[in-house]
């Protein structure tokens, strides 16, 4: 029978795979790998926030990715800077942050790699609770935005001058991203939390013929990729983030085969 | 790979948040560079009070911009641009490149932060908008009848093939968005605007994709809906001869309104010709006079007899004079 921690990494990793899917997607549809990147590597700072006042950890992640979404709306007006070089600096500086104050707040560094690559040990029943909670809020707020913010990302202007997106579909969109990175910091790190976010997503688009397609199969890949990278992570010892994560790789790697060789 | 981000991401300008109504509630648009501090009113309380500000754009208009000036960069590209679209009208803005005439549909819209002047839509407006660009996104999946119904409850199946036929696009249905061609996905695109059942049609250079015969009978198209339907038109355009054919309105734009009026007056008008050259009034001139008899799908002439075919006509004179002899109707598979 499988262990108490084993179990509990699996309900979290499965019941993550199904709301990261849908989010992942949109991730991929509308070009923020990047920008998800940066807001996962600031969570690191919430997690040293936590650790050195001593609260949930999720609970002081999602502050910061909540946080760092702002900042990251307010730095988007301005044009002096490409956005994207914006975030590459706000990815970096953050994770120099938060490594630094995190070394400093737990005082041991295997704590730490465990916040950078994920930890199936770390997965407590109140991580399962966030989930739970944090996860129906997430697929209620996205099913609630879904077609507007659907049209939104196929074309922005025909969106916003029908009325049909708005900067409110944008703004809860932002903050469900970063609710969902601030839960899954704890199984696949800081540093993997975007791949776990948009691998499935990207696996899944060969197959997909509808949008909805695109999440379900996405849903289907993560939830696999899950369960063999815990397999994994236990029968070799090796981290479970990039556990995971290697085996989306191993499923993109696999999906895009036949269109690679059609060309 | 990060390029698009600007496009749509992060949230847009401030302002443009004013003119972005999804209720369709009535708003004039206030100006000036400070900080927006007048959001979208409340609908209840609004609907009465239509002519707060002195110059109010016509009472009857479906939408209507006064002193409407845009700066950018500290380069002005609209200065006090005074327009109307009536319900059932089409209204036409030509210009030479660079005359701003996307800017002043964006500004319409509510896609366009304004330095001054003032936008009025009447209350509930459907737009159907029709951009210039519209680049295919292949990491989206989507087929065209689902891209038709995009942003609203799907549409029944026969309701989006009649709509797909109108355009003629009917053999597209169920092809993914991404394996459309240029020309194709110009229709799919005019198809998800009518679909809607638009009070107001916005289409910024439809034609942009399709050939010269295809782009006359895009606009026999859109004015025959427009009989039928019953919507404005807002038509960009600097394709001077097809597009007047169709039009009530013309609107000569270079950065400020040149010249406006029915399309034969503004033909004829100095300031159109300054633009355009004279060669551009010859032009108009033979194709208004054209107008007894039209083309059959052959290309063989047949006599004019009633609105659509009088208007057809006028430009099946033009396609004859610029196209091949091969006039036939194109369809989104042929072209």
């Amino acid at each position: 029978m499988l262990e108490p921690f084993l179990l509990r990494a699996l309900l979290f990793g499965l019941g993550l795979a199904i709301v990261a899917a849908p989010l992942g997607c949109f991730v991929v549809w509308r070009r923020m790998a990047y920008y998800g990147e940066a807001i996962a590597q600031a969570a690191l700072i919430g997690v040293a926030l936590a650790l050195a006042l001593s609260f949930d950890v999720t609970a002081g992640v999602l502050i910061v990715t909540l946080a760092v979404s702002g900042l990251l709306l307010l730095l988007g007006r301005q044009q002096a800077v490409p956005f994207d070089s914006l975030l590459g600096l706000i990815a970096h500086a953050a994770l120099a942050v938060g490594v630094i104050a995190a070394s400093l707040a737990s005082g041991r560094q295997p704590d730490l790699l465990g916040f950078l690559f994920g930890d199936i040990l770390a997965i407590s029943n109140a991580d399962l609770w966030w989930l739970l909670v944090g996860g129906a809020v997430a697929m209620a707020a996205l099913t609630a935005i879904w077609r507007p913010l659907l049209s939104l990302s196929v074309h922005a202007d025909i969106a916003a001058a029908e009325g049909t997106g708005t900067d409110g579909v944008r703004l809860v969109f932002v903050a469900v991203l970063a609710l969902v990175v601030a839960i899954a910091i704890k199984i696949v790190g800081a540093l993997l939390t975007i791949a776990f976010l948009i691998m499935p997503a990207a696996a899944a688009r060969p197959l997909a013929r509808t949008p909805e397609q695109m999440a379900i199969i996405a849903g289907v890949y993560g939830m696999l990729a899950v369960a063999a990278g815990l397999f994994l992570s236990v029968a070799w010892d090796t981290p479970a983030g990039p556990s995971i994560v290697l085996v989306l790789a191993a499923l993109f790697t696999l999906s895009i085969v036949p269109s690679v060789l059609r060309r | 790979m990060q390029g698009r981000e600007g496009l749509d991401w992060p949230l847009q300008p401030p302002a443009s948040l004013l003119l972005r109504d999804r209720a369709g509630r009535d708003h004039a648009v206030p100006h000036g560079d400070g900080p927006h501090g007048e959001g979208p009113h409340d609908d209840a309380a609004h609907a009465p009070d239509r002519a707060v500000s002195p110059p109010a754009p016509a009472a009857a208009a479906l939408i209507g911009a006064r002193g409407l000036t845009l700066t950018r960069r500290g380069r002005p590209i609209l200065t006090g641009v005074d327009i109307d679209i009536a319900p059932g009208e089409i209204v036409t803005v030509i210009g030479p490149n660079g005359a701003g005439k996307t800017m002043l549909v964006r500004a319409l819209l509510g896609l366009e932060r304004l330095d001054r002047g003032e936008v009025r839509r009447r209350e509930p407006l459907v737009i159907g908008y029709a951009p210039q660009r519209f680049d295919i996104d292949h990491a989206i999946p989507l087929t065209v009848a689902r891209f038709v119904s995009l942003g609203r409850p799907a549409a029944p199946r026969p309701k989006i093939e009649a709509v797909l036929a109108d355009v003629g696009a009917a053999p597209l249905i169920d092809r993914q968005l991404s394996e459309l061609s240029g020309g194709e996905l110009q229709r799919v695109v005019l198809a998800r605007a009518l679909i809607r059942s638009p009070d107001l049609l916005v289409l910024d250079e439809p034609a942009r994709a399709v050939d010269y015969a295809g782009e006359a009978e895009l606009y026999t198209l859109i004015g025959r809906l427009r009989t039928e339907r019953g919507f404005g038109v807002l038509l960009v355009s600097h394709d001077l001869h097809v597009v007047m054919a169709q039009s009530d309105r013309v609107i000569c734009l270079n950065r400020h309104v040149c010249c406006s009026g029915v399309p034969h007056s503004v033909a004829q008008h100095p300031e159109y010709a300054r633009l355009f050259g004279p060669q551009a009034a010859d032009a108009f001139g033979v194709y208004q006079h054209k107008h007894d008899h039209s083309h059959d799908l052959t290309g063989a002439p047949c006599p004019a007899d009633n609105r659509q075919s009088g208007v057809g006509s006028r430009q099946s004179g033009m396609v004859a004079a610029g196209a091949t002899a091969d006039a036939r109707l194109p369809t989104a598979d042929g072209g």
